[in-house]
């Protein structure tokens, strides 16, 4: 292995250890919500310092790879790394907000409603995953197969949405806790979002076509070239 | 390793210094206007001079040098420039070979082939041998010298669109212009102390030579025929030759040095 | 991205526009120009080497396309196909078909000079002729080939000079010896010299190879600039070189033409593994 190759990868490694904290910080504070886990809560929002530390190291690294002016895949791989690693910083973020909204709740009376959050962590959580594993594995296939699943998480949120919002208006006392929750939603939908990101991001990645605002998330409408796979 | 290979090269110093202090010595003293200007005098008269031999020496060179240079000179061009690997194999072969002839032999066979035919010796016989002994002598240097500019020049010229021949005579020839003039200068200050040749061909004169079919006096064969002969005066006459003809050569080796160093270098 | 707060946005028009412009620059010669030069089944050999073989090539014109490859890949050969150089190579064969704006320059009524003055060429080591001056470089091609009149050889000078960048460094030294110039000025004047005889295509054999890299980006402004008027092939071994200034690419590799296209795709996405393998640096 090069001097290059051995950065390069160890780019990538880089990544997803930033992934893996991502994913643990949404799936931690969303247990914060259910669980009304006031620790727990706190334990997130003040790990998100590490990630937003990741997202500053990737940079620097790729960078400093850039500086030597690669081509072709390894081009690609670097542009994208970046792309990524500014998505999952994000996701961070929103794990942020909703261990924030989980410490407000678990202050207050508990909720006595059923809602559909969890599923929709783990959705979304699950799309992560499948893009992340899509990048490890230079894996296009995958990666179209995920961007569909988006849809389910928005028709989710609105559901919750509507739910939450009849409480307000039935029962006025819990808006503050239905608004909470609303925003936990609203976060997951986007952590779904930015999971849509990164496999978009890998399709540019392993086919050199750039999907995104295209319109075309269906992958039966899209076809593979005949192009190499790189690394 | 060092004292050895010092002591070696001094040594070789040693008879170039024994030779120019014996003939200064002995000719300094008999050069005088006269030797430049006077004809020899007949036997038993002092004084007279080497006038006749000095010019013919220079015309003989004249005439070796119209017969000598183009040939050579193109001959150089056609093996660095054209040709075939397998021909010019064998014409570098033949040059080297005539390059070590012995010279008295150059004057044997201009003698059958010139002398014998014409009933007479000639100024034109001496000028022809002494040519033919330049021609494999520049037709060599000048192909070396060519061979050492760069192939560059020679594409740069050709990519511009240039005929060959064109581009050979006025880029690469004119490049390597000095080494091929200081071939020719060092190829007739050889050949201007060659006697044996002229024995047989120019045959010497005492008189003025006043056409290029009579025979003429050259130096280094008047210095030969007073040098054998048992007068004093001559001998006296012989050293003076000697000393003049010795810095005629040492004086064109030099030159040649000073006008063929690198005043800057190519900054490439 | 599609998560970003609401804010205030730009006028949409300005920035949409660019990145059409920018598309434009990088795409090929539109369809109306034909290929400067064509190659079909073009095949080079010294002797029984097969060194070329069978190369089916269209450069287009008025543009800069770039040919890269290891060494050894044929690269240069090719190039010198173009000017005829290879006549002088004893034993060396040319088969197939090279086309200059549709007239086969191989086409035994057609005298190799006459090529060469269509076709110019700039070598990899500058070689500005040590006993002329600048002027005299310059116009070399011109007089050599008869032009003899002193107002159209000055004029000429000039023009020369300007277009390969020169003109304003040496106007006021154009007698002093050609080789008093630097490296990179050099290489310079050896452009304008290949400039003077109008040529229509410009062949150019790794020409920054040996300048140090301001010299090298001066050279590579300067075919920026000229690839508007001529059309320019260079062979590089720099591939960041031919990605800053070419608008196509060709590979080379072992004597055959891998992959030619577009230098953005080559670059960013060969369609060919080798492509990828040596635009890469896994191997060459």
């Amino acid at each position: 292995m090069t001097h290059f190759e051995h950065e390069l990868s160890g780019l990538k490694n880089t990544l997803l250890t930033m992934a893996s904290h991502a994913e643990s910080a949404v799936k931690q504070a969303v247990d914060a919500v259910v669980n009304r886990d006031y620790d727990l809560a706190l334990r997130v929002k003040a790990g998100d310092t590490i990630i937003d530390r990741f997202e500053v190291d990737v940079d620097e690294l790729a960078i400093r790879l850039l500086a030597k002016a690669p081509l072709a895949g390894d081009l690609r791989l670097i542009a994208v790394t970046m792309k990524i690693s500014q998505n999952l910083e994000r996701v961070g973020d929103e794990a942020s907000k909703i261990a924030k909204r989980a410490r407000d709740l678990s202050q207050e009376a508990p909720l006595k409603l059923v809602v559909a959050i969890p599923q929709m962590a783990e959705l979304a959580l699950k799309m992560l995953r499948s893009a992340l594993d899509a990048f490890v594995n230079q894996d296009p296939q995958t990666a179209r197969a995920l961007i569909p699943q988006d849809k389910e998480v928005d028709a989710l949120n609105k559901s919750i949405h509507r739910q939450l919002a009849n409480r307000m208006i039935e029962e006025p006392e819990t808006i503050a806790r239905c608004l909470n929750l609303m925003v936990v939603a609203k976060s997951l939908e986007r952590v779904a979002d930015h999971a849509k990101n990164v496999a978009e991001e890998v399709v540019y990645l392993c086919e050199a076509q750039d999907i995104r605002h295209s319109g075309q998330t269906k992958s039966s409408m899209l076809s593979a070239d005949e192009t190499s796979h790189s690394g | 390793m060092q004292t050895v290979t010092c002591g070696c090269a001094l040594l070789v110093v040693v008879p170039l210094c024994l030779v120019f202090y014996h003939v200064l010595r002995s000719g300094a003293g008999s050069i005088n206007w006269a030797f430049f200007t006077q004809l020899p005098k007949p036997v038993g008269e002092l004084g007279g001079g080497m006038a006749n031999a000095i010019v013919g020496t220079f015309e003989l060179l004249a005439l070796a040098a119209v017969i000598g240079v183009p040939i050579g000179v193109l001959g150089g061009i056609f093996l660095s420039e054209y040709g075939s690997l397998g021909l010019n194999w064998w014409i570098r072969f033949g040059a080297d070979v005539l390059n070590g002839v012995p010279s008295i032999i150059w004057g044997m066979v201009v003698y059958a082939l010139v002398v014998v035919p014409s009933k007479r010796f000639s100024a034109l016989a001496g000028g022809i041998v002494l040519g033919m002994m330049m021609i494999p002598l520049i037709m060599r240097t000048t192909e070396e010298v060519l061979r050492l500019i760069p192939a560059g020049y020679r594409e740069a010229a050709l990519a511009l669109g240039i005929s060959q021949w064109r581009a050979i005579l006025q880029i690469v020839v004119r490049t390597a212009l000095k080494g091929i003039v200081t071939g020719i200068l060092l190829a007739l200050a050889r050949v201007a102390g060659e006697t044996a040749p002229l024995l047989f061909t120019a045959f010497g004169n005492r008189f003025w030579n006043h056409h290029l079919t009579d025979p003429i006096a050259s130096m280094p064969l008047q210095i030969f025929n007073y040098a054998i002969s048992p007068y004093e005066d001559w001998h006296k006459q012989a050293w003076a030759g000697a000393l003049v003809l010795l810095l005629f050569v040492a004086i064109v080796n030099v030159s040649v040095r000073v006008l063929t160093r690198d005043r800057f270098s190519t900054r490439n | 991205m599609t998560t970003e707060p609401d804010k205030v946005r730009p006028a949409i028009p300005v920035v949409r526009a660019q990145p059409a412009v920018a598309r434009e620059e990088l795409a090929t010669t539109p369809a109306g120009l034909p290929s400067a030069i064509t190659t079909r089944e073009l095949s080079i050999f010294f002797g029984d080497h097969h060194v070329l073989k069978r190369v089916n090539l269209d450069v287009p014109a008025k543009a800069v396309t770039a040919i890269i490859g290891p060494s050894g890949c044929g690269k240069s050969t090719f190039l010198r196909a173009l000017n005829r150089l290879h006549d002088l190579v004893p034993n060396s064969r040319v088969e197939g078909k090279i086309q200059l704006f549709g007239q086969d320059i191989y086409d035994p009524q057609l005298e190799p000079v006459q090529v060469r003055r269509r076709i110019g060429m700039v070598f990899q080591k500058s070689n500005p002729f040590p006993t002329m001056s600048i002027a005299e470089n310059v116009t070399v091609g011109l007089r050599l080939n008869g032009l003899r009149k002193r107002a159209a050889l000055v004029e000429r000078t000039e023009q020369a000079l300007s277009m390969a960048a020169l003109w304003d460094e040496v106007k006021d030294r154009l007698d002093a010896p050609a080789v008093s110039l630097s490296g990179g000025q050099q290489q310079r004047l050896c452009i304008a010299r290949a400039l003077a005889v109008q040529p229509e295509v410009l062949l150019m054999d790794e020409p920054a190879s040996a300048l140090d890299p301001l010299a090298t980006a001066r050279i590579e402004d300067l075919i920026l600039e000229l690839k508007k008027e001529y059309t320019i092939i260079i062979v590089t071994h720099n591939m960041q070189q031919a990605a800053r200034i070419s608008n196509d690419t060709a590979f080379f590799y072992l004597g055959e033409l891998v992959e030619f296209g577009p230098t953005s795709k080559m670059f960013t996405h060969p369609s060919k593994k080798r492509t990828e393998d040596y635009v890469t640096g896994r191997f060459g």
